[in-house]
């Protein structure tokens, strides 16, 4: 009988069963940024522990940098408490740390993949929820609390219990106009923001092995946001290209020792699922959010649904998303008018977001009054954008270009809505509150949509806008 | 570390009603611009339970027929996005000693039950039952029973359902894994010369 990716990387990683029945699961790479890990050192420091294996874990800043100001001390004191702490941390336990004078800063979903920490067939820990992300390469990846974050610190362990596996196949070809983004709305809006718990989602089929390592990334994203802990895509040779000649990728021989095990870890063919789903992308249209979880979404077309229309599990929540977003039933989100444009976060602000929004750009306005910022994912993705005259495109149409951070897609920083302004945004939460201001609206689309947005100052269908393009 | 077991939470209960409740609703980011947990419980539910301009909302975590609960009781899939520890460290920090909810978002419950915040599950016609009850008489005592996974409330009596490994957990004292965790690094040292690490060359 055949194993999934999943159960493959968790039997090599389990050091054990624990006496309350949980495994103990090893992490091979630990990622760690400013906001969950300043108290996991503190209870380190407090029961007198080491970090085990310093050299498996990363840090990076990202939630709270502003992205207009790169100089310390930052204008907001707590903030530079919160880098300064990080800072120390790193210094004291000996962990590699991708500061901002580095030029390897960004979010750490992106700088993982990016600097090729990110790798097939590993497990991966990070005090975030969208750690997600990083099972684009075939690695098992998971989000943790603080106190998890002092575990994997202490020990590189944490205690797990073995997750489902839904086989999650997308297939078919995406119409025009119709992003990673978009496929992966769709699915949360079909099986709901708490339709995945306690499941780990394989994405397959030939729609998501045609997508780029990129696109892959968006989708894996976002697993949480269907309630998903862990979302994969089996590696591929896409996964080894994007790999190769990465500054922690493995190098020389190596590398062909690394690619030949990676190769192992993919689901057999004959391989036991708890559940499988079957998408078929034609289907899909570009998708926009209209309430206040990213399950709340319809296609760009149709109209918002009347709560009656829903299955009555769903109507609460969608009544009271309607009187927060001040929409009615049956409106269409197209037209709605909109105040700011957020393109970035963890979800969609790698290069290739910035190329393809940036075809659609070049030589448009964003509309008069709308508040636009892009928002490179890292450094990394800036200084390639720069090279390619991305962020001129982006400037000259209007757009605040600014440095690498998470900024509005949680408003930790400066980078916030203000009252109940509606933001078209290309990050992964609609929450109430979410981007800043506690009566401020989100609508989750992707970039080329949010672009879309910007220059008619309003929810529009990018395929019609662009039409010409 | 040695924990008390938590064999029993009783209570008084205040419902903060709706699904999905979030963690950016539990704690907003904002609030989350600290190096220690202290004083998170100030922040909890903060958007909703104050207006923009300060002034309070009449939530129900301040309404003053609640004062003195320990128990929270909420809708479906409670605690969804973010993994913030600092939502469970809110609401123990708030005074709180257990959730009983329709269900729970996984990182939430994880990192709730390590705190020793147990997070019991119940279906949807026992929760509306005991939120109305307790709306209805907040003085009412509420009991959830770790071992038999069984609530308790005046006239109500039902079952929840709690993860094993939690349940084990909690009754064991040892829902804090680092001390089981911390015993067996031999055998994660052994395993670890196995895996490999990213390196830079």
């Amino acid at each position: 009988m055949g194993k999934t990716l999943f159960q493959k990387v968790w039997d090599r990683h389990a050091v054990g069963i624990l006496p309350d029945g949980s495994t103990q699961l090893f992490v091979g790479t630990h990622l760690i940024h400013e906001v969950t890990s300043p108290q996991a050192f503190g209870m380190l420091r407090d029961l007198g522990l080491k970090v085990a294996f310093p050299s498996r874990t990363f840090a990076t800043v990202d939630h709270i940098v502003p992205t207009d100001q790169r100089t310390e001390p930052f204008r907001d004191s707590l903030a530079d408490a919160m880098i300064k702490e990080l800072r120390k941390n790193c210094s004291d336990f000996g962990v590699t740390f991708f500061d901002i004078p580095s030029g390897k800063q960004g979010i750490v979903h992106i700088v993982g993949p990016e600097q090729g920490i990110t790798q097939p067939g590993t497990t991966i820990a990070c005090g975030d929820s969208h750690t997600s992300t990083h099972g684009a390469f075939g690695a098992v990846a998971f989000g943790i609390g603080t106190s998890q974050v002092r575990d994997v610190l202490a020990t590189q362990t944490m205690a797990l219990s073995p997750l489902k596996v839904r086989k999650i196949e997308v297939r078919g070809k995406l119409g025009p106009g119709v992003y990673a983004k978009d496929i992966i709305l769709h699915i949360i809006r079909t099986l709901g923001v708490n339709g995945g718990t306690g499941y780990a989602y394989e994405y397959c089929g030939p729609t998501i092995e045609g997508l780029s390592l990129e696109e892959r990334m968006t989708i894996c994203n976002m697993s949480i946001e269907g309630g998903a802990r862990a979302g994969y895509v089996n590696p591929d040779e896409k996964t080894f290209e994007y790999l190769k000649g990465r500054p922690y990728s493995p190098k020389g021989k190596e590398w062909d020792v690394a690619v030949a095990e990676w190769k192992k870890v993919v689901s057999d063919a004959d391989a036991i699922y708890d559940d499988v789903k079957i998408f078929e992308a034609s289907e899909i249209r570009p998708t926009v959010t209209w309430g206040i979880n990213p399950g709340q979404g319809i296609f760009i077309d149709e109209a918002i649904p009347s709560p009656e229309q829903l299955p009555e599990a769903d109507r609460a929540s969608a009544k009271e998303a309607l009187e927060f977003m001040k929409f009615k039933a049956g409106e269409k989100l197209a037209g709605q008018k909109i105040q700011v444009a957020f393109f970035g976060s963890c979800t969609n602000a790698r290069i290739s977001d910035f190329l393809e929004a940036s075809k659609f750009l070049k030589g448009r306005k964003v509309a008069p009054g709308i508040r636009a910022i892009a928002v490179p994912g890292s450094q990394g993705v800036s200084k390639i954008c720069a090279e390619m005259g991305i962020d001129k495109i982006f400037r000259e149409a209007g757009f605040d270009w600014r440095e690498a951070g998470c900024s509005m897609c949680l408003g930790m920083n400066p980078d916030q809505l203000v009252g109940d302004e509606i933001c078209a945004s290309s990050s992964n939460r609609n929450f109430k509150g979410r981007q800043g201001s506690p009566t401020g609206r989100t609508l989750l689309m992707s970039p080329v949509m949010v672009v879309a947005a910007a220059v008619t100052g309003k929810v529009s269908d990018a395929r019609l806008v662009f039409a010409k393009s | 570390m040695s924990l008390s077991p938590i064999a029993q939470v009783t209570g008084r209960g205040v419902v903060v009603a709706g699904d999905d409740i979030d963690t950016d609703r539990i704690i907003p980011a904002r609030y989350m611009r600290c190096i220690t947990f202290d004083g998170l419980g100030e922040y909890l539910f903060r958007d909703v339970r104050q207006t923009p301009e300060g002034k309070s909302t009449n939530h129900p975590i301040d309404d003053p027929k609640y004062k003195g609960a320990t128990i929270l009781i909420s809708g479906m899939n409670f605690g969804c996005g973010s993994s913030r520890e600092h939502a469970p460290q809110a609401i123990a920090r708030a005074g709180f000693k257990a959730v009983i909810a329709g269900g729970f978002a996984e990182i939430f419950f994880g990192n709730s039950t390590t705190l020793g915040l147990p997070c019991a599950t119940a279906t949807r016609k026992d929760l509306t039952a005991l939120m109305s009850l307790i709306q209805k008489d907040p003085t009412t005592l509420v009991t959830i029973d770790v071992e038999k996974l069984h609530v308790t409330a005046g006239p109500l009596s039902f079952p929840v359902s709690l993860k094993t490994s939690a349940q084990q957990g909690l009754l064991s004292g040892r829902y804090d894994a680092i001390a089981d965790l911390l015993a067996n690094l031999p055998k994660v040292k052994e395993l670890a010369g196995r895996i490999p690490s990213a390196t830079a060359s």
